[in-house]
């Protein structure tokens, strides 16, 4: 179903608001709903924050009269995240929730890459995607090994637990995470909307990690999440490069407010939890208000047709589904690429010089913590821990009779 | 214990203590008391359906298919997986634990009428047993030992806090015995529940498995409270009576 950004105009942003009720609302089961629910939710939390954050640089970059309409407009975006963030339970613990994390970039960055029409973003959206697969293996060992649980009540078989890209060779100058930005004026919308969507993910990925690998005592969990919470802050760095800088501030406001739509367009045409069903549509509703409401400042301060940059209605979906089989085509073509400035090599190809190297030598010098936590860890259902009892039992002649 | 510099009470500083503790006095504050958060939680619990989460339908487990023709013993069934559950996830949650005080153990060493490191690995090594003999139980009766039951989910949460203590470079090994015992005190309990469950509904023989068990866990837990009380008296220079640990049960 298409979804014509011009004549649906959603809730005005006069008639927009919550109480706290509202905003607090019952989360969704840890055992009962979809993983595909948690994805969304994991995903909206980042689309929002990233909304909220790039208001914030606006307003303090720029003053076209434009402070109080950005601040109106995040305000709501701040309590859209609010409500949004809050559908996470409380008995998902912050590893169980980083798994989530990692499923969310591991399936939207691959229903991403196979969207995206242009072969060299596509190409850089792969060559992000092995390396947040490796982040899923690296974590779902630190799980089995410290809190003693399965990774996979998380992930619901549709993503798999193996590694990746290794962290370890993850890490790299930055002049290695740049890479070409697309023609704003050329560009398929998708390829806007691709690239803000998996921007936003990353990033949150990047603060959640930040803030909360400190509250582990576990020396081995608080050396991952730094070293991954660097490798995500290389994300951030990546995904945000391939956005043109020659959009105007407007410009970008726009491409932000119909990445919202466009996401909540999506969860909401394939939510199966009907109440969850019922947010997304009132969250479509109210960021098809806000996109207008930035159309009409478009069209008053910029003096051009929004219609330049948008499209007339939303382009392909992403599909929420288990991309397994790519993902493994993918892991088996592109694990051994590595980035040598802004163009990918296989890994026999970078230059001896290569700044990457010397940076990586140095955080690794006093070893690896993703090395450390998935040493010899293979995932197998019911953690890794069933086969050490089913042996001890077996040594000890014990069986119940059959 | 060391004695030293510790900020943290209102004897710290008396002049800014007594300007804190006046102003607060002196200040208007809003109406009310505490009943109004009591009463919030109240609203929350009643205007929630659905809990964590559910059991799998006993209609899809072999071994109770015959309970779940009737609702009442359909009902009893889904009780039963939900505890055989709780105690798999318990098991493993505290075989890790145990592996971290072990790390814990080698780092630091023990303390004298403390634990020795082959009690410790023995211990680790029972709780591994029991996690395979309750996922044994479970598939025996056609259950998938994998499902992570609201029951396994909620002692996954309590047991949040022990990991984050034995897991601290900074927690010397007794203060990690302190978190062991309250688990033990937990598992202990859970599993003469256990057993009372499956004697009523006729297991027999995982009763008389899952009361082995229990006799192991009697020892880790008798052991527990020797080896904390002749810490506590040592560090206190005073005799303390010390509580006797059954025999250890004669392994298989």
């Amino acid at each position: 179903m298409a979804l014509d950004l011009f004549k649906e105009k959603g809730v005005p942003l006069d008639k927009q608001g919550f109480n706290w009720r509202e905003l607090v609302q019952t989360p969704i089961s840890k055992l009962d709903d979809d993983a595909f629910t948690r994805i969304r939710i994991i995903l909206m939390n980042g689309i929002e924050n990233e909304s909220w954050i790039f208001q914030h640089s606006f307003a303090r970059m720029h003053n076209h009269g434009l402070r109080l309409p950005l601040a109106r407009v995040r305000r709501i975006e701040q309590h859209q995240q609010t409500l949004v963030n809050w559908l996470l339970p409380s008995d998902q613990s912050v590893l169980e929730t980083t798994i989530g994390y990692e499923q969310v970039a591991v399936e939207i960055t691959a229903a991403v890459a196979q969207n995206e029409p242009d072969p060299y973003m596509k190409q850089v959206y792969n060559y992000g995607l092995l390396e947040d697969f490796d982040h899923l293996y690296r974590y779902s060992a630190l799980l089995d090994r410290l809190e003693g649980k399965d990774s996979n009540n998380i992930l619901q078989n549709y993503t798999d637990i193996v590694p990746g890209r290794p962290t370890c060779d993850e890490h790299r100058d930055p002049a290695d995470d740049l890479r070409d930005h697309y023609d704003c004026k050329k560009a398929a919308p998708i390829t806007k909307l691709n690239a803000l969507t998996i921007l936003a993910a990353e990033q949150q990925t990047r603060n959640f990690y930040a803030t909360n690998g400190n509250y582990y005592s576990d020396p081995v969990a608080r050396q991952l999440y730094a070293e991954i919470s660097s490798i995500e802050e290389q994300h951030v760095t990546q995904y945000e490069s391939i956005i043109d800088p020659a959009e105007t501030w407007l410009e970008k406001w726009l491409m932000h407010e119909a990445t919202e739509v466009y996401n909540y367009f999506n969860c909401y045409q394939q939510e199966t939890n009907s109440r969850l069903r019922e947010i997304w549509e009132r969250m479509l509703a109210y960021e098809l208000g806000h996109l207008h409401y930035v159309m009409d400042l478009f069209r008053s301060i910029e003096r051009r047709d929004p219609a330049e940059v948008l499209p007339q209605s939303l382009p392909e979906e992403i599909t929420f589904k288990s991309q397994r089989d790519y993902v493994r085509q993918v892991l088996k073509d592109e694990v051994n690429l590595r980035a040598v400035g802004t163009q990918f090599v296989d890994k026999s190809q970078v230059p001896s010089t290569s700044p990457s190297l010397a940076y990586r030598a140095q955080v690794n010098a006093k070893g690896s913590p993703s090395e450390i936590v998935a040493a010899g860890y293979r995932w197998v259902p019911g953690t890794e821990l069933l086969e050490r009892a089913r042996g001890l039992r077996t040594h000890d002649g014990q069986r119940l009779t059959p | 214990m060391k004695t030293g510099k510790n900020v943290t009470g209102i004897g710290t500083s008396p002049i800014d203590s007594k300007k804190t503790i006046e102003f607060a006095e002196s200040c208007t504050i809003s109406s009310g008391d505490e009943s109004a958060m009591k009463q919030f939680r109240e609203e929350c619990a009643n205007a929630t359906e659905d809990g964590f989460g559910s059991i799998p339908a006993p209609a899809s487990i072999k071994g109770l298919a015959h309970l779940a023709m009737d609702a009442f013993k359909g009902q009893k069934a889904a009780v039963f997986i939900n505890l055989l559950g709780e105690r798999l996830a318990f098991e493993r949650t505290g075989t890790r634990l145990y592996d971290a005080v072990l790390a814990k153990f080698d780092a630091c060493g023990g303390f004298d009428g403390g634990p020795t490191r082959d009690e410790l690995v023995s211990f680790r090594d029972a709780e591994l047993r029991h996690f395979a003999l309750v996922h044994e139980a479970i598939e025996e009766l056609g259950g998938d030992p994998t499902v992570m039951t609201p029951n396994a989910d909620i002692v996954g949460v309590q047991a949040l806090g022990l990991v984050q203590v034995v897991t601290d470079p900074r927690t010397c090994v007794e203060q990690c015995l302190s978190a062991l015992l309250t688990a033990e005190l937990v598992d202990n309990d859970g599993w003469a529940m256990l057993i009372e469950l499956a004697d009523a509904m006729g297991y027999d023989e995982m009763a008389e498995a899952f009361t082995e068990a229990k006799r192991e866990e009697d020892h880790h837990l008798a052991s527990l409270r020797q080896w904390l009380s002749a810490f506590v008296g040592s560090e206190a220079h005073v005799d303390m009576p010390l509580p006797t640990a059954p025999p250890p049960s004669p392994m298989p």
